[in-house]
C-alpha cells in the first residue's frame, strides 16, 4: 500500500480522498493556496503545505509547487482529483519523471484520450459506436467541409479536438452559416486549449447523456460498473445524475459495457475512467472518455457497493483488481444533486461565510461535502459546496427520499441552488425519467 | 501539528537557554525538556498521535504555521515565494550568503529554494539588515512561510 501521498485538489473530492486514504493507513499530505488554509481536509490531514496565492494558475494548476511539496514530504504518491491537473498528460509525466505514483492512468493514454479526434478513433478500431462524423481534423478547404456536412446531415456540431466537457463547440443548422461557425471555433480553440484542431460531428437533436463507469488494474484487468445518467444539464454542466440510467434494458448494459471494456484493454487503460455517450433512438453514441474520478462517482458507489476512490488508491498501489465483472451487481436507484454556492435563479455565484449548515440524515442519504458552519467559501475556485446523494431500492424511493433530504438541509450565510433542485423534484416529467440533455434548460425557459 | 513543526521546536530549545517548551494548539499539545546531562532534548510519547482536527462551530483552527509575532512598520518580512528546501549557503560547507546584523541591497541572494531538482536563487525585495531568520538550512519550507525579517 502506497504510504504517503499528496491530495492535489481542493473540497469535497479532497475531503473524499482523504477519507479513503485513512481507510487504507496511508498518510495524507493537503496542499492548499492561501486562501484554503481553512479546508476541512487541510484541518484533518496528516500534514500540510501551502502551494501559492488563490489564484489556481499559481496554486492547484502549479506544477513544480505540488511536485516540490511531494518531495519535502516525502510522499510517494499523488492524487490529482478532478478538475484541475488530473487530466493533464504532462503533469501526470512529470510526476512519474520525478518518481512519484501518478494516481491515474499512464500519461500516453491520458493524452490520447485528452485529443477527442483520436479518442474517437480509439473507440470505433475498438467497436464502440460514436457519432457520425468526419473521422478526423477538418481541413481549410470550403468545399470539402460542405460535402463533409453534408454527408454527415445538418445539423451538424463543430467541436475542437482540444476541448470537452462543453466548452468549444457550435451548432450549425445550415450551409450558410457553415464556414463562419468553423471559423469562429477555430479561433476560440485557439484561445482557450492553444489548439485550433477542429472536427465536425452530426448533431443529435434530443439525446440523452448516459456514462458507463470502468475500473482498471495494472495487470490488463477491465471491469465496467453500470452506467449514470447525467441529462439534467444546463450549459453542458450536469445538476442531477442518476445511476442506473432508468429504461435501458440488462441486455443494452452488458452489451455497452462489454464494448467499453474491451476499448479499455486494447489501449492498456488504467485506474478509474468513465466513457461518455449520447445516447438516442435506443443506439449509444461516443463522444468522450474521462481519464479520471467524476463528481458523480457515488451514485455508482451506492448501487454497487463498490468504493471507487479506495479502488484508485488500491490499483496506484499495486494489487490487483479484487473484483471480477461477475461480482459487480446493480442493486437499487441512486441520484444525486449538486449543491452549489449560487443564486437559483440568476445563477450568479454566491461566496462568503457559511453562518449555518445543517447536514441532512436518515436512510438512504450520503453527503459529501467539506463545508461547516464558519466555513467561508472562497471565490476564487468553483461553486460546488455539497453533494446530496439519496439511494433507495426503487427510483421512487430515491426521489422521495431526496426531496426529504433537500427540505431538511439548511445552509444559512450563501446562497445555493437547493430551491432548483426541489423545483426539478417536483416536475412530473424528471419522475418519470428519461429525459434529453435539452429538457433542462428548455424548462427553465433558459434556452 | 506536523513534524517540521516539533523539529523546529527542538532546535528553538537546543538554541536557547530554555530547559523546557509546552505548546498547545487546539486539542493537540506537545512538550520538550532538555535532559539534566544537557544531551538531546526529549519529546514526550504522549504528542505522537494523529492530529485531531480542530473543527470548531465557530471559527476553526487555521493550520498557518505558529502565530507570527506582531511586526513594527519598519520590519519587512521576506516569504517563501515557493515550495522547497531551504538552503542558507550555495553548497554544502560554504558561507552563508546573509546571517543575523548582515547588510542587504535589494535585490541581493538571500538564500536558495530548492525545488524539483532546481536551485532557485531568493533575491531580497528590500535593502536593510537582517534582524531575524526564520529558517533552518535543510527545512521544507512552504509558500508564504517567513524566511527573514528586514529592517
Amino acid at each position: 500500500m502506497l504510504d504517503k501521498i499528496v491530495i492535489a485538489n481542493r473540497g469535497e473530492i479532497a475531503l473524499r480522498i482523504l477519507r479513503a486514504c485513512r481507510e487504507l493507513g496511508i498518510k495524507t499530505v493537503a496542499v492548499h493556496s492561501t486562501a484554503d488554509y481553512n479546508l476541512k481536509h487541510v484541518l484533518l490531514a496528516d500534514e500540510s503545505v501551502c502551494i501559492g496565492p488563490p489564484q489556481s494558475q499559481k496554486s492547484y494548476l502549479n506544477m513544480p509547487a505540488i511536485i516540490s511539496a511531494a518531495e519535502v514530504t516525502d510522499a510517494v504518491g499523488i492524487h490529482p482529483g478532478y478538475g484541475f491537473l488530473s487530466e493533464n498528460a504532462d503533469f501526470a509525466e512529470r510526476v512519474e519523471k520525478s518518481g512519484f505514483t501518478f494516481i491515474g492512468p499512464r500519461a500516453d493514454v491520458i493524452r490520447m484520450m485528452g485529443d477527442k479526434v483520436s479518442a474517437i478513433n480509439v473507440m470505433k478500431k475498438a467497436g464502440v459506436p460514436c457519432v457520425p462524423g468526419s473521422g478526423g481534423p477538418l481541413g481549410d478547404a470550403p468545399e470539402e467541409n460542405f460535402r463533409i456536412a453534408k454527408d454527415i446531415g445538418y445539423p451538424v456540431i463543430i467541436k475542437a479536438s482540444g476541448g470537452g466537457g462543453g466548452r468549444g463547440m457550435r451548432v450549425v443548422h445550415s450551409e450558410a452559416a457553415l464556414l463562419n461557425a468553423i471559423a469562429v471555433t477555430k479561433g476560440e480553440a485557439h484561445a482557450a486549449f492553444n489548439n485550433d484542431q477542429v472536427y465536425m460531428e452530426k448533431f443529435l437533436e434530443r439525446p440523452r447523456h448516459i456514462e458507463f463507469q470502468v475500473l482498471a488494474d495494472n495487470y490488463g484487468n477491465v471491469i465496467h460498473l453500470g452506467e449514470r445518467d447525467c441529462s439534467m444539464q444546463r450549459r453542458h454542466q450536469k445538476v442531477v445524475e442518476e445511476a442506473p440510467a432508468p429504461g435501458i434494458t440488462d441486455e443494452q448494459r452488458e452489451r455497452m459495457g462489454a464494448r467499453v471494456v474491451e476499448a479499455c484493454k486494447a489501449v492498456g487503460y488504467r485506474s478509474a475512467g468513465t466513457l461518455e455517450f449520447l445516447y438516442q433512438d435506443n443506439e449509444f453514441y461516443f463522444i468522450e472518455m474521462n481519464t479520471r474520478i467524476q463528481v458523480e462517482h457515488p451514485v455508482t458507489e451506492l448501487i454497487t457497493g463498490i468504493d471507487l476512490v479506495k479502488a484508485q488508491l488500491m490499483i496506484a498501489s499495486g494489487e490487483k483488481l479484487k473484483y471480477t465483472q461477475k461480482d459487480v451487481k446493480l442493486t437499487g436507484h441512486a441520484i444525486e444533486c449538486r449543491i452549489n454556492a449560487e443564486d437559483a435563479k440568476t445563477f450568479m455565484p454566491s461566496p462568503g461565510p457559511i453562518k449555518l449548515w445543517h447536514a441532512p440524515g436518515g436512510p438512504g442519504i450520503r453527503v459529501d461535502s467539506h463545508i461547516y458552519s464558519g466555513y467561508n467559501v472562497p471565490p476564487h475556485y468553483d461553486s460546488l459546496i455539497a453533494k446530496v446523494i439519496s439511494y433507495g431500492d426503487t427510483r421512487e424511493t430515491a426521489i422521495a427520499r431526496m426531496r426529504n433530504a433537500l427540505a431538511e438541509m439548511v445552509v444559512e450565510g450563501i446562497k445555493t441552488n437547493t430551491a432548483l433542485h426541489q423545483e426539478i423534484f417536483t416536475h412530473a416529467a424528471f419522475r418519470s425519467g428519461g429525459q434529453d440533455i435539452h429538457y433542462l434548460e428548455r424548462r427553465l425557459g433558459l434556452k | 501539528m506536523d513534524i517540521r513543526k516539533v523539529k523546529k521546536l527542538i532546535e528553538l530549545l537546543e538554541e536557547s537557554g530554555i530547559a523546557e517548551i509546552e505548546i498547545k494548539e487546539g486539542e493537540e499539545a506537545v512538550r520538550i525538556s532538555r535532559m539534566p546531562t544537557g544531551a538531546h532534548a526529549q519529546v514526550q510519547p504522549a504528542m505522537i498521535q494523529a492530529p485531531v482536527a480542530a473543527v470548531a462551530a465557530s471559527a476553526p483552527v487555521a493550520a498557518a504555521p505558529a502565530a507570527a509575532p506582531a511586526r513594527r512598520a519598519s520590519e519587512h518580512v521576506v516569504a517563501a515565494p515557493m515550495v522547497g528546501t531551504f538552503y542558507s549557503a550555495a553548497s554544502p560547507g560554504a558561507k552563508a550568503f546573509v546571517e543575523i546584523g548582515s547588510e542587504v541591497k535589494e535585490g541581493q541572494v538571500l538564500c536558495i529554494i530548492e525545488a524539483m531538482k532546481m536551485m532557485n536563487q531568493i533575491e531580497s525585495d528590500k535593502a536593510g539588515k537582517i534582524t531575524a531568520i526564520m529558517a533552518t538550512n535543510g527545512d521544507p519550507v512552504e509558500f508564504g512561510q517567513p524566511l527573514f525579517v528586514i529592517e
